[in-house]
């Protein structure tokens, strides 16, 4: 009787120890037969690459295998291929041409205030003043007298490199209130304050606005924020989603980066609020 | 038969126990190692001297202080505690001594159920309905005060369900003598139940105080997260854990290697609280066998 007990004690435990083992083990044995696609980079591209890689599988029978670690990253593991395609959340700059950079998307950044902000429009001069903290009320930019909760974005992230280069700000200017992680955190912030100002990417915004959150869209320098503006290239703040190879790329690679360009995965490209490049 | 079953039986416990210990080790090393580099390029006194974090410029250009951050996890978790120990232990006294048992009953229903309730559906209460609130007094409401209810509701179940075990598990023989003295029931609380169950307790709050300390998604939610030295309840504030939630991402390099750093002071404050909670367990179990001896 006892000794049956100590048999299943002993069965069970040795069980959970060879499910761990297997565990470790399987990762290197049995390599899959299929071909396989490394992309690494921006984590601003990887969702949409990630969604393109799963219908590129069903298409050709193929492994995309889709990792983030941020546009530099994207641009090294490309440059010494360690990844087959490089992600990057913005041009190819010029000590970049060595490789060679495909748009497959377009994202905007604007400026969002609460819906009730009588506000509706700011310059660029004024922007800055207000992130920078030299304003300090909505009524020294002709609103309410109420003060402002500038949001900002947490370090690292390409939405706000992106803006601190187009309004020539650095990070230790900016006087935050809050700040935030990712674009939904940011509209949840500014939809609950009626003093708050905030920037977050465009399709991200206007699919808010669409379903009743209490943002309002901000027009930059005059040009509205709208994905349209964003498609005719007439908005301001625009970054293209860009896939980085080094050289001729493989003829895999060279057949993904035309299916990410295609008409094929522009219901993908919408879906995740960016705009397809051509 | 029996002998061999029982080594084998005791050879796999061996090696369950060894794997057990050793996947922590191996995380702390692993975060040891990360934040390696960082350590050594950075040093430990920037870490603390810096004018500001802003770490992505690596460390020849960057600023890594972390003390704000610091100050931000021990000051939620401070303000938490304060509410939800009291909160607690009274609820659960209510519970066990006065409250009718189906109410009772009821109640710790509720309260294992506030304890379900993933973390990040509190952060996402928090975010709408919480800071709104506060924001309506005092923009911007994300805020050390809004983390601190957040929480305190968080660690509420922790407290409270530990200070109930620890009320239950008091010797019956002390409530029945604590009934022969004719003692009322205030008087047995206080003279007998209480100092029985206060190592129990005191574990307890210790545990929920590990649970504040580790908490991410939630505080990074209502925080604030702006990296300064909070002046009112009302000023927002980062969390060592809110900070590597926030940044780790889009890190790289030295800036990777520096959100370890932030890692490791937690790793460290979290070790301090269980020996902490393990001294005072020792503390408990000796006093209860002098009194029995």
């Amino acid at each position: 009787m006892k000794s049956h007990r100590v048999a299943a004690a002993s069965g069970i435990a040795l069980a959970i120890l060879g499910v761990l083992m297997s565990g470790c083990g399987a990762a290197g044995a049995g390599s899959p037969p299929t071909e396989r696609l490394v992309i690494t980079g921006s984590s601003t591209v990887a969702p949409l690459v990630a969604e393109i890689g799963k219908r590129f599988e069903a298409v050709e029978g193929v492994r995309v295998d889709v990792q983030t670690g941020g546009s530099s990253r994207g641009i090294a593991d490309a440059r010494q291929g360690l990844a087959d395609i490089g992600m990057a959340s913005r041009a190819l700059g010029p000590a970049e041409e060595d490789l060679s950079g495909h748009t497959i998307a377009r994202d905007g950044i604007c400026v969002i205030v609460h819906r009730d902000n009588p506000v509706e429009r700011l310059d660029d001069s004024e922007v800055v003043a207000i992130f920078t903290g030299r304003h300090q009320e909505w009524s020294e930019v002709g609103g309410e007298t109420r003060p402002i909760t500038v949001v900002n974005k947490a370090e690292g992230r390409s939405t706000l490199e992106l803006f601190l280069k187009h309004f020539a700000l650095e990070n230790r200017q900016v006087a935050a209130s809050v700040v935030i992680g990712d674009n939904e955190q940011g509209i949840k912030t500014v939809a609950g304050n009626p003093g708050a100002v905030g920037y977050v990417s465009i399709g991200a915004a206007e699919h808010a606005a669409a379903r009743g959150v209490a943002i309002k869209l901000l027009p930059m320098s005059g040009v509205v924020a709208s994905t349209e503006a964003l498609s005719a290239g007439t908005f301001p703040l625009a970054r293209p989603l860009t896939l980085v190879t080094r050289g001729t790329p493989s003829n895999l690679a060279q057949r993904f980066i035309e299916y990410a360009r295609s008409p094929a995965v522009s219901d993908l490209v919408r879906e995740l609020s960016f705009v397809p490049a051509s | 038969m029996f002998r061999r079953a029982d080594r084998l039986l005791s050879c796999s416990l061996w090696l369950s126990a060894a794997l057990s210990g050793s996947l922590v080790l191996l995380i702390a090393a692993f975060v040891l190692v990360e934040s390696w580099p960082a350590l050594t390029a950075v040093g430990i006194d920037r870490f603390l001297y810096d004018p500001s974090w802003h770490p992505a410029g690596g460390p020849e250009v960057g600023s890594f202080n972390l003390v704000p951050m610091l100050l931000g996890t021990l000051l939620t978790t401070l303000g938490a505690i304060v509410l939800a120990a009291p909160l607690g232990v009274l609820s659960a006294i209510f519970r066990r001594v006065y409250a009718p048992p189906f109410l009772g009953r009821a109640y710790r229903w509720l309260i294992e159920l506030l304890a379900g309730i993933p973390s990040v559906v509190y952060g996402f209460w928090g975010l709408v309905v919480v800071v709104p609130i506060l924001a309506s007094f005092e923009p911007p409401g994300a805020s050390l005060l809004a983390g601190i209810l957040i929480l305190t509701l968080m660690i509420l179940p922790t407290t409270a369900l530990t200070s109930d075990a620890a009320l239950v598990s008091v010797p019956r023989r002390y409530l029945e003598g604590a009934a022969a003295l004719g003692l009322s029931r205030w008087a047995t609380l206080r003279g007998v139940v209480l100092p029985a169950a206060g190592s129990g307790i005191g574990t307890g709050i210790l545990l929920a105080i590990g649970r504040a300390l580790g908490e991410t998604m939630a505080v990074l939610m209502v925080c604030g997260n702006v990296v300064a030295v909070p002046d009112s309840l009302f000023a927002p504030v980062r969390t060592l854990t809110a900070n590597i939630a926030l940044e780790m991402a889009y890190a790289l390099e030295g800036h990777r290697s520096a959100l370890f750093v932030s890692g490791l002071l937690l790793l460290l404050l979290v070790s301090a609280l269980v020996l902490a909670a393990d001294a005072l367990e020792r503390r408990a179990v000796a006093s209860e066998g002098g009194a029995v001896g």
